[in-house]
């Protein structure tokens, strides 16, 4: 089982937290992949809660169960060969795994949002980013083109693209991997959701420009008030910007707690070698 | 790698690896420079490590090195030797002693061929013993003796690449790299792909290569918490040039450009009360204080961030004292 410890009230997760109950809850999540070869146990009782304004990030190795779980949540794990066996994905009331489709169409993007790994790949090339930030606000919130493209430029300039008017009307190709990030941050947060799925944001982006995104997301998230659930192996990337921490291991949840905690007092024999292997800068 | 002067004195050792004022153009009308005026010198038996931000040029210069790529200008020397000179015959014979290793061991191997194929191919390559019936056995034995020494079962020869990990594979690729007995092992970013605990074990698996075979490396890699662990010392690399060499620890620790300093700020820490929290704090305001260009965006003061940065502004100062 997981290791939850109560909070300590002189963190500053706990500063940043409201009382409020949990805007999403995992509860004994568990996804099989049905494949050919086997059935491979995905995700094993996984359970999760995100506070309101709160990053909870959710490390592991390749292989872990990490991302499988993050895709859960809007059930974007491509059905077959995946099947959600177990548990509940509880948003306002909801079971997320058993909304109708044209329900949890209308909660992606607009109440729950995600940012990928590869802006790139998520983009598409053929379409002008400012468009495909815009289409969140049409689509969901039926704003006029006029109205729809004055908050994608908005948004464009609240994660610090420059000349956003300009880039607005460029294509994926002409921008870099960091302001194509933001493109995406910008497409995600446009709608205003209450919670951020980021898998990996900045993982294929270089180190200096991985810290502005990383920057950017904290900044975005003090002013949203928006709960964060990251995906991500960095530890480094994890000790910088979460709240929380779930370290996952073969499919399940071996350690939750608050980050400091779970850093300075491991818990798990997983989460210390996790830990102990982790490079660290040492500049003293 | 505390100590901030490290016994190491690369400067009295023999240069293995010389490249004087290299310079690589690429043409057509918007043409570019992609390395542009680099001169470095690896001596035997120590570790450089080449760090630099994708498009700065790091993989053309080692392109120039490997002499995959001609340069503009400039030269590449291995072991006194300029390798612009050496005649196509004397070229390959000198390549059996610069071996190099890829980010992904994925694609970087037939996965039609047997391990043993894989690794041998550099020994068919370059070793007239390997050829023919005679060789056959020949290398069935060396591969044997390559895989264990890279800590994999030498009964694995007949197997495919798709059935190891990616650890696994990047063994086998270090085997193959070994299979000649280089001198000179260019390593690009040869556990970027790997997870943390897989790559802590294939940087002990090099560094302990090293020593037993006295192998000079020329490491390249983007993230400088892996390179602390293995260079000697560090070039660095920004739009072509190099912007700084130097000791290990004289880099990282005493960084004399601009860019360095910025590369340095920018690696996550990975312990919540140095990080970012902890810089918040110092710089006062939002993510302001943290670096310098952030871009848009301007870190708003919250109530939360004010109060959590003023519990952790203790953390941090205790931390600093008892983290190792």
């Amino acid at each position: 089982m997981t290791t939850d410890r109560p909070m300590t009230t002189d963190t500053p997760a706990a500063a940043g937290r409201t009382s409020a109950g949990p805007v999403l809850e995992i509860d004994g999540l568990t996804v099989d992949f049905r494949l050919d070869t086997g059935t491979v146990h995905a995700v094993r009782d996984v359970s999760l809660s995100l506070a309101q304004g709160e990053t909870l990030a959710v490390v592991g190795e390749s292989g872990s169960g990490k991302t499988a779980t993050a895709l859960s949540v809007l059930r974007l794990n491509p059905q077959p060969p995946a099947v959600y066996t177990g548990g509940r994905i509880l948003f306002g009331g909801r079971d997320l795994l058993r909304v109708p489709d044209r329900d949890l169409g209308r909660i992606r993007g607009q109440d729950i949002a995600m940012v990928f790994q590869d802006p790139m790949t998520s983009l598409d090339p053929l379409r002008r980013v400012g468009v495909q930030v815009a289409e969140v606000l049409r689509h969901h919130q039926g704003l006029s083109r006029t109205d729809a493209h004055a908050a994608a430029v908005e948004a464009l300039d609240e994660v610090g693209i420059p000349d956003p008017e300009r880039r607005f009307r460029q294509y994926p190709h002409e921008l870099s991997g960091g302001l194509r990030q933001r493109v995406m941050i910008a497409g995600a947060l446009v709608g205003r959701p209450r919670v951020l799925i980021a898998d990996e944001p900045t993982t294929a982006l270089d180190v200096t420009v991985q810290r502005q995104i990383l920057d950017l997301l904290v900044s975005l998230q003090q002013r949203h008030g928006m709960a964060v659930l990251l995906i991500t192996h960095d530890l480094g990337v994890v000790a910088e910007t979460a709240d929380r921490v779930a370290v996952m291991h073969h499919g399940r949840v071996v350690e939750t707690g608050d980050v400091l905690d779970v850093f300075h007092r491991p818990a798990d024999d997983y989460t210390r070698q996790l830990l102990a292997a982790t490079p660290r800068l040492e500049l003293a | 790698m505390t100590t901030p002067d490290a016994p190491t004195a690369p400067q009295t050792r023999r240069p293995l690896l010389e490249l004087a004022g290299l310079r690589k153009e690429f043409g057509g009308r918007h043409g570019s420079v992609a390395v542009d005026d680099v001169s470095l010198t690896v001596a035997e038996g120590e570790t450089l490590a080449l760090v630099g931000e994708s498009g700065c040029g790091k993989t053309t210069l080692t392109r120039l090195l490997l002499r995959l790529e001609e340069p503009t200008a400039g030269s590449v020397h291995f072991d006194g030797q300029d390798l612009a000179a050496l005649a196509p015959a004397e070229l390959r014979r000198l390549r059996r002693q610069i071996q190099v290793v890829l980010q992904d061991p994925y694609s970087s191997m037939n996965p039609r061929l047997t391990i043993a194929a894989i690794v041998a191919e550099p020994m068919v390559t370059h070793d007239p013993a390997a050829r023919g019936r005679r060789g056959r056995r020949y290398t069935r034995e060396r591969v044997g003796e390559l895989l264990e020494s890279v800590g994999l079962d030498g009964g694995i020869q007949d197997r495919y690449p798709h059935e190891f990990s990616g650890g696994q594979r990047q063994r086998v690729s270090i085997a193959r790299a070994l299979a000649v007995e280089p001198r000179l092992i260019v390593l690009d970013e040869p556990t970027s792909a790997l997870d943390v605990s897989v790559q802590a074990r294939i940087l002990d698996l090099l560094a302990d290569l090293q020593q037993r075979r006295g192998l000079t490396y020329f490491f390249v890699s983007h993230n400088l918490a892996v390179v602390q662990q293995v260079a000697d010392r560090i070039a660095v690399m920004r739009q072509g040039r190099l912007v700084e060499v130097g000791e290990a620890a004289q880099v990282l620790k005493r960084p004399e450009h601009a860019y360095t300093r910025q590369l340095l700020d920018a690696v996550p820490v990975p312990d919540p009360r140095r990080g970012r929290r902890a810089r918040v704090v110092a710089g006062g305001t939002g993510n302001a204080g943290g670096t310098g260009n952030v871009g848009g965006a301007p870190g708003p003061q919250t109530p939360d961030a004010g109060a959590g940065g003023g519990t952790d502004g203790t953390g941090g100062t205790d931390g600093s004292g008892g983290a190792r």
